[in-house]
């Protein structure tokens, strides 16, 4: 369980640690001397930020958890180490690319560059897309070659914890399509499709994050 | 483009009253609406199980004399009872419910930051109740397998449910999880972002505080069950061996390898023991402010309750094994655990301390209310007196699974919290509904439910001392429990019917007060907080009326020294408080 504690404790200390010094050197009941705290919004920035930075603690907190499980599972005998296909490879660039091109498209939608927001999205759905799609032949790959999800606990992992990230891609791809939606069909104003896009940009570099620390554990165990 | 925060740019924001029946009622994205739908959800799905534990306690108070009961629907009864009560009921009606009616009103907003997340987390909610519900009339019926759903056992034969109620109950789960993500996601950000003009952090009330740091810890933890559930349901599906061991079962091979049933363990309860402070916490915060109002006294010590929460929050995720104690791990774990279960005894410490310091020479009412929320106190240290026995690992081990840990967890979860709920209910009633409920009537309840509740508890302490294990359909005839057990266990029973049918007082007395009751003035407590000083009463769509408060002050403006009334509300300025001759020093 130290992955999970491990994480936590940044979690917790960054989040306890911010709230105890907002709360330091406060007496709250003399009154009337406001701290401009409240009118600034503590936290300065937009309130979808703060929804998607929580939901990526949740995320993270979910992989964590089951990388714990998969330390402690690793120790018990029957662990027979996978050899992942080189596909996932090649997934992984598509990856890399689509967070590329999405941070290439959310500099444009910042930059007010609204021609380039159609191509740079639909690229992205493109790269992204391939990578799910490689993801699943990847497993067939695994399934072809009698690597099968009972066969071994790390098989067992392997398909939990591709499977796992897949669908939060998918989640994510919920997102771009109304966001793809709204540009291509001339809806909505340029802030709210750049916040869109912005927020979905950290959301696909939190997965690639996510990707690169899971294909890297389960390449060397 | 700099940030303007929410309550700044109120006017510029498009405010949308709904019309319709449907969308005022059903379909409703009002916070209030959507709290009284949970409350209500939480609430049915809390009478059954309340049912359900009538059933165990008929079988354990009078053994085999009623034919309905048997060992597998009473393991059904026990763990259904269970996890309705933990999660459906006091989980969704803390952060469902209070949060979404308080967080709001108490922070001077005019609904939560994203009204139709809220909305779906309902409904989402609603769905996980109807999944586990559905697991009573599958074949085999629910799972038996206790609210811990310890593996091997949960998914093998012998247990109840095995064939499609532990998948439902998994289901069930898994999606429940995903509406507290909805739901969580919208406090944090309401909280962090929504408050009014003058409402920092240190100026909310507890109950905020409580509900907040709740919302947090349940972010965290819940993915710990969800991982947990799906690995689980991955087992039982499609035979992977993450938790089943290498067994045989009746002679076959069911084909598993080497997994770690003390895998289970540890995913569990490293969500298992974060769930039981995002039960308590929110009703830390509340009882906080209702001693307070009906004391007529600041909470004593208000910058170390919130750091005690924090503090408690923080802390909760590294207690989880003091629930392994009995499974086996290496004893110097057990000591590590042992001593963080000590540690967070101390901000719990601090807080009792404190709630009692602030009924210490405080003008207190006693209404009803104020008579639960000095009998969560009682009961609260009773329970937690109990837990400092069970966190030591010398006493847990001959104590472990018996009534003893029974009757500790009911105290501190069952019995503190519940008596919190219905204070907070009784307070917050003439807000919610406009009307005043009887007091006689409350009274009784109180009475009633508070000496009931520890006619069961008290005894079943001694029969854990006796070593009278739990999650038994029969005790048998052995040596080490005399038949005055069995007839303790009759007497629980019989106090735990009474209690149970008392309850009819509280709900004879809502349905009279919204039937008839008298209407209540707005602000029938003198309360200081914001949710009382809203323009209309019950509120409406939008809270505020035209204008968002402006908050001057703290929440615990109570017998201000110097002050003509004996509370200021935190919306009036130090110009605008009525004052008597000169205005009080520090204090």
């Amino acid at each position: 369980m130290t992955i999970a504690l491990g994480f936590l404790a940044i979690i917790l200390a960054t989040l306890l640690g911010w709230l105890l010094k907002q709360s330091f050197n406060t007496q709250p009941w003399v009154a009337d001397v406001v701290s401009e705290t409240a009118h600034q919004g503590p936290l300065g920035t937009n309130s979808r930020l703060i929804a998607l930075l929580t939901l990526l603690a949740v995320v993270s907190s979910f992989f964590a958890l089951i990388l714990s499980a998969y330390a402690l599972r690793m120790e018990l005998g029957d662990w027979v180490p996978l050899s992942e296909p080189q596909l996932l490879w090649i997934n992984t660039v598509m990856l890399i690319l689509a967070s590329i091109v999405f941070q290439w498209t959310r500099n444009a939608a910042v930059n007010g560059q609204r021609s380039r927001l159609t191509p740079g999205l639909l690229l992205t759905g493109v790269l992204t897309t391939s990578f799910v799609i490689g993801q699943f032949v990847a497993w067939q790959q695994l399934q072809a070659s009698g690597q099968f999800i009972t066969s071994n606990p790390a098989n067992a992992f392997f398909y939990f914890l591709t499977g796992a990230h897949a669908v939060h891609i998918l989640g994510g791809m919920y997102v771009w399509a109304r966001a793809t939606g709204r540009v291509v069909l001339g809806k909505g104003d340029q802030s709210s499709i750049a916040r869109s896009i912005e927020l979905c940009t950290i959301y696909w570099h939190f997965l690639l994050l996510v990707w690169l620390v899971l294909f890297g554990l389960l390449l060397s165990t | 483009m700099a940030y303007v925060a929410i309550a700044d740019r109120d006017h510029e924001i498009e405010h949308h009253d709904p019309q319709t029946f449907i969308t005022k009622y059903i379909w409703s994205q009002d916070h209030k609406v959507i709290a009284i739908q949970y409350s209500l959800t939480a609430i049915f799905v809390g009478l059954i199980a309340l049912g359900l534990s009538a059933m165990m306690r008929l079988q354990l108070g009078f053994p085999d004399q009623f034919s309905f009961i048997n060992p597998e629907n009473y393991y059904q009864f026990v763990t259904m009872h269970g996890m309705i009560m933990v999660i459906y009921l006091l989980t969704a009606l803390f952060l469902g419910g209070f949060g979404n009616y308080l967080i709001p009103l108490m922070c001077g907003s005019r609904d939560m930051v994203f009204p139709y997340l809220n909305m779906l987390s309902y409904w989402v909610y609603l769905l996980s109740v109807i999944i586990l519900v559905i697991s009573f009339f599958v074949p085999g019926g629910s799972t038996g397998a206790g609210w811990t759903l310890y593996p091997p056992q949960a998914i093998m034969p012998g247990t109840p449910g095995v064939d499609w109620g532990i998948l439902l109950m998994l289901l069930s789960l898994a999606v429940f999880i995903v509406a507290f993500t909805m739901g969580g996601l919208n406090y944090v950000t309401t909280v962090l972002q929504a408050r009014c003009r003058g409402m920092t952090l240190m100026r909310m009330p507890l109950s905020v505080w409580g509900i907040f740091i709740a919302t947090v810890l349940g972010l965290l933890a819940f993915p710990a069950l969800l991982v947990s559930a799906i690995m689980m349901l991955l087992d039982k599906l499609v035979h992977t061996s993450f938790f089943m061991p290498a067994i045989s079962l009746m002679g076959t091979d069911p084909g598993y390898t080497g997994g770690s049933p003390i895998l289970f363990q540890h995913l569990f309860w490293f969500f298992g023991h974060p769930e039981v402070y995002i039960v308590a916490l929110p009703a830390f915060g509340i009882v906080s402010d209702l001693l307070s109002t009906h004391a007529r006294k600041n909470i004593f010590g208000y910058r170390m309750m919130v750091w005690a929460i924090v503090a408690i929050g923080g802390l909760s995720f590294i207690v989880w094994a003091h629930h392994m104690y009995v499974s086996g791990m290496n004893p110097y774990f057990g000591f590590f655990f042992a001593t963080t279960t000590l540690i967070i005894a101390v901000p719990t410490a601090i807080k009792v301390y404190n709630w009692v310091l602030t009924l210490w020479e405080g003008n207190i009412h006693l209404r009803v209310p104020m008579l639960f929320a000095i009998g969560f106190i009682f009961t609260f240290i009773h329970g937690g007196l109990t837990g400092l026995f069970l966190g030591n690992v010398t006493i847990d081990l001959p104590l472990s699974d018996t009534y003893f840990v029974v009757a500790h967890f009911h105290m501190v979860m069952g019995v503190s919290p519940v008596l919190v709920v219905f204070g907070a209910i009784y307070h917050w009633w003439p807000k919610i509904t406009g009307k005043m409920y009887n007091e006689t009537l409350g009274r009784w309840h109180f009475w009633m439910t508070f000496l009931g509740t520890y006619a069961i508890y008290l005894p079943m302490h001694y029969l854990g001392f006796q070593g009278v294990p739990r999650r038994y359909f029969a005790m048998g005839n052995t040596e080490f429990m005399p038949d005055s057990a069995q007839d303790l266990n009759a007497w629980i029973t019989m106090s735990a019917l009474f209690v149970a049918a008392t309850q009819v007082l509280f709900f004879i007395n809502m349905i009279w007060s919204l039937a008839k009751g008298p209407k209540s003035e707005p602000n029938p407590w003198n309360a200081t907080t914001l949710e009382w000083q809203t323009p209309d009463h019950p509120p409406k769509h939008g809270n505020w009326g035209h204008e968002l408060p402006v908050v001057h002050r703290w929440a615990y403006d109570y017998s201000v020294p110097g002050y003509e009334d004996d509370f200021i509300p935190q919306n009036v300025s130090a110009d605008d408080a009525p004052a008597g001759r000169d205005h009080g020093g520090e204090h």
